[in-house]
């Protein structure tokens, strides 16, 4: 049974992950870039989720909107202020950036909402007994991977079969030819930095209720696993994302349950490299050489 | 149609084109021919909105282009195949087609479509095919189709024949010459200036960023200077 409740508990773990993980795909696959800030997007996201509960008393669902909305301009912020003056810049000052960023929403959070942890309260509570006394799934558990589909099948449909979503597809392949079919290429990827967002305020909501403590840097670890998954998916692949995550989610939980707790960061990036030595372009990635 | 006067572009430090002007009237092909890096993608990528000339201006249909980003200038009926190509790899033939489409309204897509797949039946057979899996030729078809989607007022072809064979070479240039007589405003800027030449109306030929001659096409086949530079004698 612990055998079971470790699968459930890797997959919903890991379901989030996926989530976190389609936003910095995304992100990559049209901007070209590592948004290392990803991850304190998310920390945002669950402070206006706890603040909207906890001091105004309002119910979860109008708590996680609240969030998604103040992530996504938050996101289409960062992408207009920090990132778009360096569209033609080299990327290792784009990296910087971002890492720049990143600090700077973990300083103003702490300035604006103090250093000391919180304690989150999940938007859900209570669990679904599936064998009396031995294995029960938390209904976040269920949320989270209830979630993840339906956020994969949204973006799959959106990026397959409408014009906006075919036109990002565009411009990730070739930005300079997506211009020339008409296609507004800043606006796209003000759009790609908006879904990214929207999607790590609902993965800070989800997170915070399945480990419900809360603190500036709580972004940060989760946006690195979420990284990692994204790398081990195949970087700029939505499938991947998914398969990335929810592997990545499964392995910490079995390195934490039978190798080590403290060890099981070392697990995950030990299985990555591995993967990366194997297929240097992730799981799903594709292998696509320099072009001369 | 088009009306380029005195530009000078720069890449940096580098001035690529040094006070080009030209233009092209409706129902004519013009062609711009000149060795590799005379300048020939520069002009159309600063026609088309890509690039931005320092100095000198642009008017397309009378008004003038100066500083309008690209993916507004293709709205007002501009569609530019770019050199290599740069079809969608990853996406289906008619996914292409579709983003040829993207400025037009919806109801003109189905319309389009067919109109391009009895132009390129090649194309109608492979719809569904990822486009990165076509031959160079029918590549090329597909990047042509994708311009004629937006059913432009100009289009601008940078180097069709290129890297083509013979045969498909031929075939490039019949297409183009049947665009022609179905009245479509084209300019090409090409390489082989013997089959450029032989559809244009007229023709301008580019050195090292500047405009050196100019004619009809037929007079700039027999021009000695054009014969012994481009046509091999
Ligand atoms: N992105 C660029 N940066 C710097 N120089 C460039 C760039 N693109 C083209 N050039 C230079 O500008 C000149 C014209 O190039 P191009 O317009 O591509 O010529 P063509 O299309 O006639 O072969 C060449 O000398 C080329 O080296
Ligand atoms: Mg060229």
């Amino acid at each position: 049974m612990s055998f079971l409740n470790n699968v459930i508990t890797g997959i919903s773990l890991g379901s989030i992950y996926a989530i976190i993980a389609l936003g910095y795909t995304m992100v990559y696959g049209i901007a070209k870039m590592l948004n290392f800030a990803h991850g304190d997007v998310i920390m945002v996201g669950a402070y206006v989720c706890f603040f909207a509960m906890g001091s105004f008393n309002l119910p979860p669902v109008v708590g996680v909107l609240l969030a998604v909305v103040v992530c996504t301009v938050l996101g289409m912020v960062i992408e207009r202020l920090a990132y778009k003056p360096l569209r033609a810049a080299p990327s290792l000052a784009v990296l910087i950036t971002a890492i720049g960023v990143s600090y700077l929403l973990q300083n103003s959070a702490q300035i604006l909402w103090g250093a000391a942890t919180k304690t989150f309260r999940p938007i859900v509570e209570g669990s679904l007994t599936l064998v009396p006394g031995q294995l029960s799934v938390s209904y976040v558990a269920i949320l989270s991977v209830v979630c993840c589909v339906v956020v994969m099948v949204g973006l799959t449909l959106f990026t397959g079969q409408t014009k906006m979503g075919k036109a990002m597809r565009a411009c990730s392949e070739d930005k300079g030819a997506a211009q020339l079919m008409g296609i507004d290429v800043n606006a796209t990827i003000s759009m790609t930095f908006a879904i990214g967002s929207a999607l790590a305020a609902l993965a800070g909501v989800l997170m915070c209720s399945a480990y419900p403590v809360l603190s500036p840097t709580t972004g940060s670890m989760p946006g690195i696993r979420a990284f990692t998954a994204a790398v081990f998916g195949g970087i700029g692949s939505v499938p991947g994302a998914l398969l990335g995550g929810i592997l990545l989610g499964v392995i910490e939980t079995f390195g934490k349950a039978y190798i080590s707790t403290d060890l099981s960061d070392a697990v995950v990036f030990a299985v990555l490299i591995i993967v990366l030595l194997v297929r240097p372009a992730g799981l799903m990635g594709k292998y696509v050489p320099e072009k001369v | 149609m088009l009306k380029v006067n005195d530009i000078n572009v720069y890449y940096g430090a580098i001035h690529a084109i040094k006070g080009v002007s030209f233009e092209v009237n409706a129902g004519e092909v013009v062609t711009l021919i000149g060795a590799n890096g005379a300048g020939k993608s520069t002009i159309l990528n600063t026609v088309c909105g890509l690039l931005h000339s320092r100095t000198g201006s642009i008017e397309f249909l009378g008004k003038p282009l100066g500083g309008t980003p690209a993916h507004k200038i293709v709205e007002q009926g501009m569609a530019h195949v770019p050199e290599g190509r740069r079809i969608f790899l990853q996406m289906t033939v008619e996914e292409n087609l579709e983003m040829g489409a993207y400025t037009q309204p919806r109801s003109t897509i189905d319309p389009n479509l067919e109109r391009v797949y009895d132009q390129f039946p090649r194309l109608k057979e492979r719809r569904k095919q990822i486009a990165g899996t076509l031959s160079g030729g029918e590549q090329q078809m597909l990047a042509m189709g994708r311009g004629l989607m937006s059913s432009p007022k100009l289009l601008m072809l940078d180097e069709p024949s290129m890297g083509l064979a013979p045969i498909l070479v031929e075939q490039i240039f019949d297409i183009i010459r049947r665009l022609h007589e179905k009245g479509t405003t084209i300019l090409l800027v090409e390489q082989n200036a013997q089959m450029a030449l032989s559809v244009a109306d007229r023709g301008y030929v580019l050195e090292t960023g500047k405009i050196v001659a100019t004619g009809t096409g037929q007079e700039l086949l027999r021009n000695a200077a054009v014969k012994k530079a481009y046509l091999g004698g």
